[in-house]
């Protein structure tokens, strides 16, 4: 099993945390993982991208050029991530924020209200994570089921107390999809 | 116990590798893509009461190495490829005084400022000397956030045991990126290397006075001084070099790659597996001494190669060194930061193959 996925939003949406957390967990889940921040000249309300890969066995290039899936955060993401896609690979979006519609017909598109449902469980912050949920759910690559254990070890002591609601929100996550 | 498998940057993970091997002094100044590496040092150097400075410049951090390096501290600096060349007369004075350290050199796009993308352009410099005069350094060149930490683990030893500088060649994909690591243990200080040779602590022994210098105005002295370096070349590329290969018996073509560009290769060999292509991996692991002995044998059974990197071709003048005109050596690469695709060299390997 190899998942090559690449996260697409603007600066602030929690792309690079979202990926970065995504590797944690599947290294806790005992698989390789990678994930390439594009780093660059990048400024405050500009496009954040990350690929991340998770496999069973041991990964080639770190670069991810043909996504088996593909998250976009915001309406400016949807072109560089529908072109980032392979064919029959999945395109996430948040539905909250992308409005337009893909244009490629060869690839599967799940839409998930992640600024709506993580407003309901009490921030709009907590989008990332309900977008984090809906990926495990739809690749099944990294099952996020001891995701307390991994985001205790993740966090310093003086974040914990944010631990319950990145739980529901990475479960109503899959429960959208 | 075995230590916990940890995610961290090939940055920090060489940051936290150099502080396990004993490096007592690093000094740094910041340049993208390394910053981590520097703000790593700062963080923990400190904390475990060993010597940490931010120097007012590169010129100032590479002096900085050669001074504490002097007193046989294991010393250490980094910085990415502008920043590197700015080092070059100090790496030149602590080869020529004999002087082991370790410098990080993080590369990113050139000639000049260039960008702050990865790439492999800084291929000449390394293996070339570098600076003025006659020497080289040790070259090691990692291709995951694993082999950052180990590598970086060893270059101290090698630093020590052979009284040269050593350089570790990553980019910024390597410093950028995260991965799993489990580092080695953290060295005992009272089981490091005795340096007879270093400079300080007369007060307590009364021996006689050593000099470090790489000064010495008499020509058949300094000639002399010179030919034991270079017999201490020759053992060294006779017992440290250090490779990979995957499948270059079944191999039609032979993939020669390094750091970066070797885990996109790894790609373009799992794709053409798929269409019933047999490709091969060669990795010098060492880029100062090159693998050429290896390749030679290769280029005698009739392989033959396809150099891939991250600038207009560099490595690909010690690949056809080595082959000697034995089989042919083709060269793909990109540069300017930009990072080729497995599909790219898959392509490649097609067309040169014909399939």
């Amino acid at each position: 099993m190899t998942e090559k996925t690449f996260i697409a939003g603007f600066g602030g949406q929690g792309v690079i945390s979202l990926g970065q957390l995504w590797v944690y967990s599947g290294m806790k889940e005992g698989l390789e993982v990678t994930f390439f921040p594009f780093y660059g000249a990048e400024k405050r309300g500009g496009i954040a991208r990350a690929s991340v890969i998770v496999s069973s066995s041991e990964i080639a290039s770190p670069l991810v050029t043909q996504a088996d899936s593909v998250i976009v955060m915001n309406e400016d993401s949807l072109a560089i991530c529908e072109e980032a896609v392979r064919k029959g690979g999945v395109l996430i979006v948040n539905s909250n924020l992308v409005k337009s519609a893909p244009r490629r017909s060869d690839i599967r598109v799940v839409k998930v209200a992640c600024n709506e449902l993580a407003e309901a469980i009490g921030d709009a912050k907590f989008a990332n994570m309900v977008m984090m949920g809906a990926l495990s759910r739809v690749t099944g690559a990294v099952k996020l089921d001891s995701f307390e254990a991994v985001l205790r070890s993740f966090f310093p002591e003086s974040k914990h107390k944010f631990i319950p609601m990145n739980i529901k929100a990475v479960e109503a996550g899959k429960k959208a999809v | 116990m075995a230590e916990e498998k940890r995610l961290m940057k090939g940055n920090e993970a060489i940051g936290e590798a150099a502080i396990r091997a004993g490096c007592r002094a690093y000094f740094g100044y910041p340049i993208t893509p390394q910053n981590e590496l520097t703000a790593y040092m700062a963080r923990h150097m400190l904390d475990l009461k060993r010597t940490f400075i931010q120097a007012e410049s590169e010129v100032s951090a590479i002096n900085m190495v050669f001074g504490a390096a002097s007193t046989g501290a294991r010393s250490m600096t980094s910085s990415s490829s502008p920043g590197i060349s700015l080092k070059q007369e100090g790496i030149s004075y602590a080869c020529g005084a004999d002087v082991p350290c370790v410098i990080v050199n993080v590369a990113r796009s050139g000639p000049g400022l260039g960008g702050i993308s990865p790439s492999q352009g800084d291929y000449f410099q390394s293996t070339r000397g570098g600076g003025h005069g006659d020497y080289y350094t040790f070259v090691l060149a990692p291709k995951s956030v694993q082999e950052a930490a180990d590598l970086t683990y060893l270059a101290f030893d090698l630093a020590d045991k052979w009284r040269v500088p050593v350089l570790i060649l990553a980019d910024g994909l390597i410093g950028q990126m995260m991965e799993g690591v489990v580092f080695p243990k953290e060295r005992d200080p009272s089981s490091l290397p005795a340096k007879p040779w270093a400079t300080g602590n007369q007060y307590k022994t009364h021996r006689p006075i050593n000099h470090v210098t790489s000064l010495n105005l008499m020509p058949l002295e300094l000639e002399a001084q010179n030919n034991r370096r270079f017999e201490r070349y020759a053992e060294i590329a006779k017992s440290e070099v250090r490779y990979e290969e995957m499948n270059v018996d079944k191999a039609e073509l032979i993939l020669v790659a390094y750091g970066s560009s070797s885990r996109i290769s790894l790609g373009a060999i799992q794709a053409a597996k798929a269409l019933g292509i047999e490709l091969g991996l060669f990795r010098p692991i060492s880029l100062w001494p090159f693998p050429a002995k290896r390749m030679a044998e290769l280029a005698a059974k009739g392989k033959r190669f396809l150099v891939v990197e991250m600038s207009k071709g560099q490595m690909v003048e010690d690949v056809r060194l080595a082959v000697n005109g034995k089989s042919p050596v083709d060269f793909y690469g990109r540069c300017g930061g930009v990072i080729p695709t497995e599909e790219e060299v898959l392509a490649e390997a097609r067309r040169v193959l014909g399939k």
